[in-house]
């Protein structure tokens, strides 16, 4: 594997710490250099929350920067495209279907883009778009889309052992909510498209 | 096996491992996991001071002992407590005694964007910078060892993105140290002009020393040299990105930012062609390496010293590139979507009641800070923590002092703004015979900075009962006769409350009392649904600007998935239709 840069991008408060917590401590785990960059503060009270991933063999910066990620993991559909820059070219989104309304679209002083889904698909991109938020209810708590999507994210990464990715689970998961989100990472895994 | 560490943690790791005793701080993003990592070691004694001047004094008060203190503040908390330090800076130290200041280019989560720097410069305090969590935790050792070596207080900065990366960190174990033995000696820890105008000779003196260690500058400061037609002088997280946009250029890194190392400067410079100085914000290191006579240096002539540099925004600026993204089919505008105040939040119901009537609202630093926005639009001003109260009093003052019309003002401040700077405000409005009204929000908690215990919660940082101050004896105590409790979500009494108060010709204090619905006791039970068959279409409850209440193909909606069951849109709707099961 070479250098592989993350993008995960969502609303403050559907848990982006966690998930790149998460992908940080599998990739200590393949003995590979990384760094991760959080957002905390202001912007976690329900903002646009933007959140890094870099492994390789050497990483400087923490950041990516315009034109640098590989993947976009993105918790909403409008997140997903407000990045979509950060993006390589022919880079891959995979992002959960669900809408959150902005504040100003709650207002109706604007309205929330629609054919989100279509663009995307349409785009010089690979997409994966499914609906995280159903797959997470169904394993038992809304609250585990994040790992919802590492399952996705997980089968795009073939180099990755599997087990790596329980150990990962188990060193960022509290024990009592272990078995719902390995079930969560499980419906992610298995997610067939269509 | 390397760990891998937030920036902060590895402070609190590196504070550990040195041996530290007592750490006191007061939170601000984003230096605040670095104080809430140490209170996970029962090692070490830890405490959340009611502000930053405090917490130093405490660490100020420790150190004078033996014991080794530290204290962790942001950018702007380093301002509240820059009275201390710049005394401290004379007195020197027993135990080591360190300050995390943690600066926020870009502005994720402040107010303004103040380069610390400045500060250790003026102070004459020794400042380390480092540029990743190895170095976080290596420069807080090395910051108490030169602090109980040179006799002085040092500083450690980072930026945002320091604070907030994770990356590989080699652990060991703590060291704990021989106790210091505490002698009184009045010429060094009693600064009255007699015995001040000595230790500033002993201040130079030290900064001089320290700029000459050898063993201090090759610890902390170190020259890459590769192709010498370009050089580049840097620190701390610039660092990162000069090694990815000039991967071939030489580079000084300089880990202590003050005393700068100006010989090594100069060495670095003779040895190369062209010389950039790459730095966030103030071109603080780029002025002191003219001021040192090398003038061929260049460096806010290409790199803005407004918001943060990242790889892209240097090579563009450097090398004129563009980055090549990844572009959609069509265009997409995506709204912006700002931080807005949690669903169920207990401060909605006092920004809705102050958004309907004509008052000017003197804000204050907090989650309620998003008042200022729509659909509430209320707040007027916003400075620094504290203001609100003393700048209430200021503009009535001023009202009165131009003869002009007075504007109703009520002065909104939390719980833990409040005891940080508000008590002085209110101590000024009752002396000088103010009579503005001030609405003390209580959530129970420090909520903006991630849900800290504070002097009126009733909890340590530890978990562990405290006594809690109570503010309506508090402020009874000041000499405020009108003191009242009343419930945001009670929104027609709430009203009446503020009417009655800002109409009455004395001071006056509200405490809005109702807990953060992030905290774990709240329970709201069942999410409210709005009954479709009954709804009128009338828009009102969208007026609560609660994030979950929102409007679909003409309907009005609760989106179950946010929604905290709190029920205040129940007393929007004027036909009833907002359905909650007890
Ligand atoms: C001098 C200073 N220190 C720290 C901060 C960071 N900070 C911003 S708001 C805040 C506290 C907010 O707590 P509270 O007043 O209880 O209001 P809440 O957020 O709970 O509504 C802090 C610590 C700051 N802006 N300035
Ligand atoms: S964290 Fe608490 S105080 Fe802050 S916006 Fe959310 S509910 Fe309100
Ligand atoms: S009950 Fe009403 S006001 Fe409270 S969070 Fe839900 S929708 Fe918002």
């Amino acid at each position: 594997m070479v250098n592989l840069n993350i993008l995960i991008v969502g609303v403050g408060g559907q848990g982006t710490l966690l998930a790149s917590k998460f992908l940080g401590a599998v990739a200590a785990l393949i003995g590979k250099d990384v760094k991760v960059s959080e957002v905390h503060g202001m912007s976690q009270r329900g903002g646009s929350v933007v959140t890094c991933v870099k492994i390789g063999d050497n990483i400087h910066s923490p950041l990516i920067d315009e034109g640098q990620a590989d993947i976009i993991l993105a918790f909403e559909q409008l997140e997903a495209v407000r990045w979509i820059k950060y993006l390589k070219k022919g880079g891959t989104v995979i992002t959960n279907i669900q809408k959150i309304n902005p504040m100003p679209v709650v207002f109706g002083q604007t309205t929330y883009p629609d054919k989100i889904l279509d663009i995307l698909a349409d785009s010089d991109v690979t997409l994966h778009a499914l609906d995280a938020f159903s797959l997470a209810v169904e394993s038992g708590t809304s609250k585990a889309v994040n790992i919802v999507l590492l399952g996705v994210l997980s089968r795009t990464l073939p180099e990755i052992p599997e087990n790596i990715w329980q150990d990962g689970l188990n060193a960022v998961i509290p024990a009592k909510l272990l078995d719902v989100n390995t079930r969560a990472f499980e419906k992610g895994r298995n997610y067939i498209e269509g | 096996m390397k760990k891998l560490l937030l920036g902060n943690e590895a402070i609190a790791r590196g504070a550990w491992e040195a041996g530290v005793h007592v750490v006191a701080s007061y939170p601000g993003t984003p230096s605040t996991e670095i104080t809430e990592n140490i209170s996970k070691y029962d090692e070490i004694y830890s405490e959340w001071a009611p502000n930053e001047k405090v917490a130093l004094e405490v660490s100020i008060g420790a150190s004078v002992t033996g014991a080794r203190a530290m204290s962790a503040m942001k950018h702007v908390g380093l301002n509240v407590a820059a009275d201390p330090l710049y005394t401290a800076s004379y007195t020197g130290v027993n135990g080591g005694l360190v300050i995390v200041v943690a600066d926020d280019p870009g502005m994720h989560s402040s107010q303004n964007e103040q380069d610390s720097r400045y500060h250790a410069l003026a102070s004459h305090i020794p400042m380390l910078e480092p540029s990743d969590s190895q170095e976080c935790l290596d420069f807080t050792k090395a910051a108490f060892d030169i602090s109980e070596k040179f006799d002085t207080p040092v500083i450690i900065r980072t930026t945002t993105r320091i604070a907030h990366q994770r990356s590989l960190v080699e652990l060991s174990d703590r060291q704990e140290l021989p106790k210091k033995e505490y002698k009184k000696d009045i010429m060094k820890y009693v600064m009255m002009p007699g015995m001040a105008i000595k230790r500033h000779v002993i201040v130079d003196k030290r900064m001089n020393d320290l700029e000459n260690n050898k063993e201090v500058s090759s610890l902390v400061n170190k020259i890459e040299y590769n192709d010498k037609t370009l050089g580049i002088i840097t620190s701390g997280i610039s660092y990162q990105y000069t090694k990815e946009v000039f991967p071939n250029a030489s580079v000084l890194k300089i880990g202590l930012v003050n005393p700068m190392p100006t010989e090594l400067i100069k060495e670095f410079a003779a040895n190369v062609d062209k010389l950039l100085v790459i730095e966030e914000l103030e071109p603080y290191m780029e002025n002191f390496v003219k001021q040192i006579g090398i003038l061929k240096a260049e460096g806010k002539k290409y790199f803005t010293n407004q918001g943060e540099l990242n790889t892209v925004k240097i090579a563009s600026a450097y090398y004129g590139t563009k980055p090549e993204s990844a572009e959609l089919s069509q265009d997409i505008q995506a709204p912006a979507r700002p931080p807005v105040m949690c669903p169920g939040c207990p401060h909605r119901g006092v920004f809705y009641v102050l958004s309907n009537m004509k008052v000017r609202v003197s804000g204050d630093i907090g989650c309620y800070t998003l008042g200022a926005m729509a659909p509430y639009a209320s707040v007027d001003t916003c400075v620094c923590m504290g203001a609100s109260v003393s700048m209430a009093h200021g503009a009535q003052k001023g009202e009165l002092a131009t003869g002009s019309d007075i504007i109703p003002t009520v002065a909104i401040i939390g719980d833990s703004t409040f005891m940080h700077s508000g008590i002085t405000g209110l101590v000024d409005i009752v002396y000088n015979k103010g009579t503005s009204t001030v609405i003390i929000l209580d959530n129970s908690i420090t909520g903006m900075t991630g849900h800290q215990q504070n002097p009126t919660t009733g909890y340590t940082i530890k978990m562990e009962e405290a006594p809690k101050i109570d503010l309506v004896k508090l402020c009874e105590a000041l000499g405020i006769k009108r003191v009242r409790v009343e419930d945001p979500f009670d929104l027609p009494a709430f009203k009446q409350a503020v009417s009655e108060e800002l109409s009455c010709d004395e001071p006056s204090v509200i405490i809005s009392r109702r807990p953060c619905v992030l905290l774990k006791n709240v329970k709201y039970g069942k999410n409210p649904i709005i009954n479709q068959d009954k709804c009128r279409k009338c828009g009102k409850c969208m007026k609560l600007g609660c994030p979950a209440i929102f409007k679909e193909d003409g309907k009005y909606l609760i989106d179950d998935a946010i929604c905290a069951g709190c029920g205040l849109c129940v007393q929007m709707c004027p036909f009833g239709c907002i359905e909650k099961e007890i």
